[in-house]
């Protein structure tokens, strides 16, 4: 099994939206490789005539009845936030170019 | 008197608080001086709820005196695993990044155990959104084994299982995804129960992996257990993979098992949990059960399921893959902490890293690190894609024991519980923790974790029963007839053997 590198673990932290410090790259890609080949295994034990199985008990059709129910007013939906403004989330701006 | 009814079972204090021999309040107040008395060395609890607690154990005392219906554990305090959500009362997961997080709702269990009268005494630790065997990886410490404080109380539920085993609480509250009711059980000498999955509602409980999380509860006997089962247990329309049948009959087939009789009960040994890679004592005490349950009048077989050989592989390609997607919602931007990054544009997306890296503790980066790898573009059939098939070759195996036994019995844990530090720079050998527990998670199936007695160390060990999906009755009677015969042969609970801690009252029951 490939070594996963530090350029590796870089660009998946980018992608799970977590910054890694030089560090945690180290050790990080270190960790990754032996877990992965531990867990590579799983391909050799399946083949193309196995089926997936996403979910234990798998349900279909689950709807409520189409009825108004109580849900959280704006003020609990936006008392934990971070900050608001006027009653609405207030975030950074999300686009990284001058507006 | 008041340390006493710490040393009481639930059903035991419901029986005494229905005679009229002690009030919800006293019962309360115990469990809280006792929390006071032995927490600081312990450290299960992350929140105590004092006030409130002591409220609704009083509102229980006067609805009985008005001579109002009570559920029966009415007045019976629980513990309550931080990963669940308890409006106006504050929710962290064991993360940083939950730090001061209050939610404005109830877990749906929650919930239940509110409408069943049952005051809450806290939020138990646990590793961080429940990622670990060990609570090491709570952002808030460690929770110690009251059996040997230098040792892990199990994970990620080590604070209920600890909660329970210290007599700060006759109940708790766990959450199971690979094993994290059932191992600390195991570890701390104590009972935990995963009901069927959607047997138990997951609304409230904050997710790691959607597809195998699921509550169950936390005691000292399997009788207890049943009765928190029933409470927490049955539809919810907020779950949408909520099974719409009616709670498991729990407390009456615990209570057909503590009778002692399992002529005709059909048990099967799994072939590949046992041997390689597990304690002596482990083994030693697991094969006392099964001449116990041999005993009984069980039937007993080995039964082979060899799938089992690749569901630690499975799991921790599955689980971090849906951790990942589901940690995601930890964006900084409607909930939870905020911080900005050093330098550069501030933007929600450098704000979310930012955030990120510095809450997030070291398991949970490398969970969802990993699980965005499992998921990536060219790996995921080769991962995730052949884990989700390994799930399909386990539901075979189990679908074939069925055909010839009612409940498999395995060890719980390979081992006895580790020293704290020991493991937490190695996360390979920790995963090795859930290798027993873990089938059940992908499968789908209802398991629970009795004592089996102490090993060769001193400590103890747990025997796993798994039932079918939707069988969840039958653990409870097979565990509660192993249990009789056990706490028989030791004159009594295996926590009497722990050590004392705390203040020494001399309170023998």
């Amino acid at each position: 099994m490939s070594a996963i590198t530090r350029e590796d673990v870089a660009r998946l932290g980018a992608l799970a939206r977590i910054h890694l410090t030089d560090g945690e790259l180290d050790v990080l890609a270190g960790q990754l490789t032996a877990i992965v080949d531990a867990v590579a295994v799983v391909s050799s034990a399946v083949d193309d005539s196995t089926p997936a199985t996403s979910h234990p008990i798998p349900l279909t059709n689950v709807f409520r009845p189409d009825t108004v129910t109580a849900s959280l007013s704006r003020a609990e939906a936006l008392s934990s936030a971070p900050a608001d403004q006027d009653g609405q989330f207030r975030v950074p701006q999300i686009l990284g170019e001058e507006p | 008197m008041s340390e006493d009814l710490t040393r009481l079972s639930a059903a035991e204090l419901s029986t005494l608080m229905a005679d009229g021999e002690v009030s919800a309040r006293e019962v309360t107040e115990a469990h809280l001086a006792r929390i006071h008395d032995v927490d600081d060395d312990v450290h299960a609890f992350v929140l105590v709820n004092d006030t409130d607690a002591i409220l609704e154990a009083r509102r229980v005392d006067e609805a009985r005196y008005r001579g109002e219906e009570l559920g029966p554990l009415a007045g019976v305090p629980i513990a309550v695993k931080d990963l669940l959500t308890t409006r106006g009362m504050r929710t962290t997961c064991g993360s940083r990044i939950l730090e001061d997080w209050v939610p404005v709702y109830d877990a749906t269990v929650v919930a239940k155990v509110r409408d069943a009268g049952m005051p809450i005494l806290g939020k138990t630790n646990m590793d961080e959104f429940a990622m670990g065997s060990s609570t090491e990886h709570s952002a808030f410490g460690p929770t110690h084994n009251p059996w040997d404080l230098d040792r892990i109380p199990g994970g990620s539920g080590g604070g209920s299982s600890a909660a329970v085993a210290a007599f700060e609480a006759p109940l708790a509250l766990g959450t199971d995804t690979g094993g994290s009711i059932r191992q600390p059980a195991a570890v701390t000498g104590t009972v935990g129960a995963k009901p069927t999955y959607g047997a138990v509602s997951r609304y409230g409980l904050v997710a790691m992996a959607s597809s195998l999380d699921q509550v169950g509860p936390c005691s000292r006997t399997v009788l207890d257990a049943a009765m928190l089962h029933e409470v927490i247990g049955g539809h919810d329309p907020h779950d949408a993979t909520s099974l719409p049948e009616p709670v498991a009959p729990a407390v009456a087939y615990a209570r057909q098992g503590m009778a002692g009789d399992l002529r005709g009960v059909r048990i099967g040994i799994v072939g590949e949990l046992r041997g390689d890679g597990f304690q002596q004592g482990v083994l030693e005490r697991y094969a006392e059960a099964l001449g116990v349950l041999e005993d009984l009048g069980a039937e007993m077989q080995v039964v082979s399921c060899p799938s089992f050989a690749y569901t630690l592989a499975a799991y921790y390609l599955i689980m971090p893959s849906e951790a990942s997607s589901n940690l995601a919602r930890f964006d900084a931007m409607r909930y939870g902490l905020r911080l900005s990054p050093q330098g550069g544009p501030v933007t929600a997306e450098a704000v979310m890293g930012a955030t990120r890296e510095a809450a997030f503790g070291p398991e949970v980066k490398r969970r969802v690190i990993l699980g965005t790898y499992a998921l990536s573009a060219g790996y995921r059939d080769a991962y995730y894609g052949s884990a989700q098939k390994v799930r399909t070759l386990v539901q075979e195996d189990l679908a074939h024991a069925w055909e010839a036994v009612d409940v498999l019995v395995s060890p719980t844990c390979p081992t006895t519980a580790f020293r704290i530090g020991e493991k937490v720079d190695n996360p390979m050998a920790m995963y090795l923790s859930d290798t027993a527990t873990i089938p059940a998670n992908l499968a789908g199936i209802p398991g629970i974790s009795v004592p089996a007695g102490l090993a060769e160390d001193g400590l103890p060990v747990g025997v796993q029963v798994l039932a079918p999906a939707r069988a969840d009755a039958w653990i409870y009677r097979v565990g509660a007839a192993l249990e009789a015969v056990l706490t028989e042969r030791w004159g009594g609970g295996l926590l009497d053997r722990a050590p004392m801690l705390g203040t020494p009252t001399g309170g023998a029951r």
